[in-house]
């Protein structure tokens, strides 16, 4: 099987992915949410929930993001939920695009809008945590997609 | 029954019995692997391995077909497994004992072929809190069906069946009940002889899931008095896609074919079918010979070394398993009733079981992490996921105390 480095476990729990996990950003619930979306993992029971609000120009003005499980999940809906404000769904929906591919090809030169998720590039080394990383991510394109579909 | 050879009961040498595991001597992530995640899947003896190549080098062929030598030596290895697995549970007569491919398909068919028959509107079927999905679900869907009720016998906070509350669920409307023998998520050993015959007193059939119980301890079709026992062969360091159903003949006589196909049937016209005798009308289709084959070399192995050994050796890895964890600030073990087999549950305050099973996982030893298919245990306990160290025979007092070094850095990363 392959061998994996020695005990890189500083990476993998470094100081940004733990003070996400510990002091997760935007969790404070918003009334009136234009996107809201919710995913599970049925393996292990995790979960990630956004709540996205719409300014007049359809660029996010308020985000509320929460998450139960790893500590991976938890840092990635923080990191993730910071990365919102201030975005059209059209660039969101291109950070999601660059995010996914940087998490199974790694980053290339095409990180624009990443920001801490850059971070959670060291989960690419535990393969069976990529999903964790994922999940919010999941959320947010059903809700996107979720809200498309509504406004037809 | 298979209580074991008591000459070498004296003598249980995990060392010895550890070579037998080709698995057990390679490293993961550069360490000697500590393979504690038994309850998920046991490993494999090199006897089973063999049995597995030697089938396939020397005697493959299909089975109750062809006159010729190599389908009647396939048919004779297929048939004797199938005596060995009787015997091993003490069941009355091979034609109780179906080959199926797992315990979910075991318990699938009591709820086709039974409860379909029997649940109507207003009936109830009852389950344990402390169930896997796969003694939930296929009972949902046919209460479901039937406008029926599943009912639900709590636990209490060490993780012991309520008997009382069980007692009470219990009137003329059970039509079956179904229940783990040994909870996976807890270890919980339930006093099952009891729970069936309670469940007899309202002629209520009783269906035990084994799957936690065959690997840990000497089961008996007679002592029980179940009417149904299933339980998967990867976990009784067998190969994995093989499992058994045994069912009491009167029973498995009376219900319909679970699945139509080659091997039910006696004969065929577009007029109409005769189903084969037991156990054959709930073999459907070429079987997994092989691997029931290779079953009955696990059941072998196992019987040779005796459950006498293997008892008093788990019994003690438990015990220094819950003293050495319980002894850890910030560590609680989940399931905490007297009688356990075989299980450590535990959580972590500051870590999610995910990051627990990483870290130990750097140190090569593989625990199971997350609600282990048993979410109302998990919601129960009022927690997501936990952490699950499950015992087999080859664990040693070392393999705990390289869990315990594992956890120590668990706590330097989560504190």
């Amino acid at each position: 099987m392959p061998q994996q480095p020695e005990v890189p476990l500083d990476g993998l729990y470094g100081d940004l992915v733990m003070d996400h996990y510990r002091h997760p950003h935007n969790r404070a619930l918003i009334s009136e949410a234009d996107i809201e979306a919710e995913e599970f993992n049925p393996f292990c029971g995790d979960r990630a929930a956004l709540q996205i609000k719409l300014d007049g120009q359809g660029k996010v003005c308020n985000v509320s993001a929460r998450s139960e499980g790893c500590s991976i999940i938890q840092a990635a809906t923080s990191m993730l939920s910071d990365m919102l404000p201030g975005k059209s769904l059209c660039e969101l929906t291109a950070i999601a695009e660059r995010f996914r591919a940087s998490m199974y090809n790694g980053t290339g030169d095409d990180t624009e809008g990443l920001g801490d998720l850059l971070a959670l590039q060291v989960v690419r080394r535990y393969p069976v945590r990529i999903k964790c990383a994922l999940l919010p991510l999941v959320a947010l394109e059903e809700g996107i997609k979720a809200y498309h579909s509504k406004a037809g | 029954m298979t209580t074991g050879d008591r000459t070498a009961a004296a003598a249980f040498d995990v060392e010895k019995v550890r070579d037998d595991f080709p698995i057990l001597k390679q490293q993961v992530n550069g360490h000697p692997l500590v393979y504690l995640d038994n309850g998920a899947t046991s490993q494999k003896p090199q006897s089973v391995i063999d049995a597995i190549v030697r089938y396939y080098t020397t005697t493959n062929a299909n089975v109750h077909r062809g006159v010729h030598t190599l389908s009647q030596q396939a048919t004779d290895g297929y048939e004797g497994a199938r005596a060995k697995i009787r015997r091993f549970i003490n069941a009355g007569d091979d034609r109780e004992i179906i080959f199926t491919r797992n315990t979910t398909e075991g318990i699938n068919l009591v709820a086709h072929s039974y409860a379909r028959q029997h649940v109507g509107p207003g009936d109830d079927i009852i389950v344990s809190n402390m169930e896997h999905h796969s003694n939930i679900v296929p009972w949902q869907i046919v209460c479901e069906e039937k406008g029926a009720n599943l009912r639900v016998v709590p636990i209490d906070d060490t993780g012991e069946l309520l008997m009382d509350e069980y007692e009470k669920m219990l009137s003329p409307r059970t039509k079956l009940v179904s229940i783990t023998h040994v909870s996976n998520a807890l270890g919980t050993i339930l006093p099952a002889a009891q729970i069936v015959s309670m469940a007899h007193a309202y002629g209520a059939p009783v269906l035990l899931d084994g799957a936690q119980a065959v690997p840990h301890m000497p089961v008996d079709m007679q002592e029980l008095d179940c009417d149904f026992y299933a339980f998967s062969g990867h976990k009784l360091f067998g190969p994995t896609g093989i499992g058994i159903l045994y069912g009491k003949s009167d029973l498995l006589e009376a219900m319909p074919p679970f699945m139509g196909g080659g091997d039910m049937i006696k004969s065929v016209t577009f007029e109409k079918t005769i189903y084969n005798d037991l156990p054959y009308k709930f073999e459907a289709g070429t079987p997994d010979i092989a691997g029931a084959i290779a079953l009955g070399a696990a059941v072998d192995y196992v019987n040779n070394l005796g459950f006498d050994q293997i008892t008093a050796h788990e019994e003690e890895l438990l015990r220094y398993g819950t003293q050495a964890l319980t002894s850890i600030a910030g560590v609680k073990l989940i399931g905490t009733a007297p009688h356990k087999a075989g299980i450590l549950s535990f959580t972590m305050d500051n870590a999610h079981p995910h990051d627990i099973g990483t870290i130990l996982d750097e140190q090569g030893i593989a625990i199971r992490t997350g609600h282990h298919c048993a979410q109302p245990v998990m919601l129960r306990f009022q927690i997501p996921a936990t952490a699950r160290a499950s015992l087999a025979f080859y664990n040693t007092k070392e393999d705990i105390d390289a869990l315990v070094k594992g956890i120590d850095r668990v706590l330097e990363v989560f504190g």
